[in-house]
């Protein structure tokens, strides 16, 4: 790896931390709400080859309200189209062979993402592929404490830990907001995607509002 | 097999082509500037489709709950530039609490 690249890759491991630390406690949610339906074993597994924790969410409901194989991927695959824009959006940044761009492409999380989002279409790749890289031990160790642990956490919601991840997020989403357009964006986004909540299965509302971003092309 | 591991290997699969598709596809080549434009506001608009969908649905209803007033106290810490993990360690605080009382 370059000097550069690997500055950006410490920098990505740095700003990982805190994601990492969103990510052990709504992992161990996961975990905890996964274990009944899934028993010991697969919710870890489950964390360690799908890494995305809305999907796994998800398909865990739709496994836990009687739903079969087939409806489960696919309310999980609803919430990761979201994934198939993120990863078009870096995809002028991501340089070298087939094979890098796919294990590159695996590093997309959302908090990493927009993170290493430098504006104008620019994307730190290095600095995504270090704020993933420690984030995911973190996802499947929470999974871990929370499938043993679930005894004595007793009911995530008890703790208040569903509401972590929007408050990350809105976190994150403070450092986009550089101008009228993004406030725009985000108003537009937040705005469609409530409004599709109660008619569209979930997954639905938050790839609608990439809709809001279409307010770039008002810049000249 | 069980629906549980057909579940995890199809998910596993479905993710990773997703999240692929785009750097294999169109990977290190330039995008139209009119789609950079676009991509740059990509963020603000999903992380806060994120927030607001995380905050305020249950299922397909919409809903005010202890949800909202640990966000709002988020909010609050991130005024006053609060570091990311004591903005969440806030929500979830706030979040218990109200849920405790009611």
């Amino acid at each position: 790896m370059p000097e550069g690249h690997r500055e950006s890759f410490r920098a990505g491991v740095r700003v990982g931390i805190p994601i990492a630390a969103a990510s052990l406690l709504v992992g161990i949610s996961f975990g905890v709400l996964a274990e009944p339906v899934m028993g010991d074993v697969a919710p870890i597994v489950m964390s360690a080859i799908v890494f995305a924790g809305s999907a796994q969410f998800a398909a865990t409901a739709v496994l836990a309200g009687g739903g079969g194989a087939v409806a489960a991927i696919v309310a999980g695959i609803l919430l990761n189209a979201r994934f198939l824009p993120m990863g078009i959006a870096i995809a002028p940044s991501v340089r070298g062979g087939v094979l890098w761009r796919t294990l590159t492409g695996q590093a997309i999380i959302d908090a990493s993402w927009a993170l290493a989002n430098r504006g104008g279409g620019r994307f730190d790749v290095h600095y995504m592929l270090g704020a993933t890289l420690v984030n995911y031990p973190a996802w499947v160790a929470g999974a871990a404490i929370g499938v043993f642990g679930s005894r004595v956490i007793g009911d995530p919601a008890t703790l208040g830990l569903d509401a972590i991840f929007p408050a990350f997020f809105l976190g994150l989403l403070a450092n986009e907001l550089r101008g009228g357009l993004s406030i725009g964006a985000a108003g537009i986004g937040a705005a469609v995607a409530l409004a599709l909540t109660p008619f569209t299965p979930a997954g639905v509302p938050v790839l609608a509002a990439c809709a809001g971003a279409l307010l770039g092309l008002a810049r000249r | 097999m069980s629906a549980v591991w057909v579940t995890i290997g199809g998910l596993a699969v479905a993710t990773a082509a997703v999240k692929a598709a785009g750097p294999v596809a169109l990977g290190g080549r330039p995008l139209p500037t009119p789609l950079l434009m676009v991509i740059s506001l990509l963020a603000a608009a999903l992380l806060a489709a994120l927030v607001a969908t995380q905050t305020f649905a249950d299922g397909k209803s919409l809903v005010v709950d202890a949800r909202a007033g640990g966000v709002a106290a988020a909010a609050a810490a991130i005024a006053l530039r609060a570091p990311l993990v004591v903005t969440i360690v806030v929500a979830a605080l706030v979040t218990a609490t109200l849920r405790a009382v009611s």
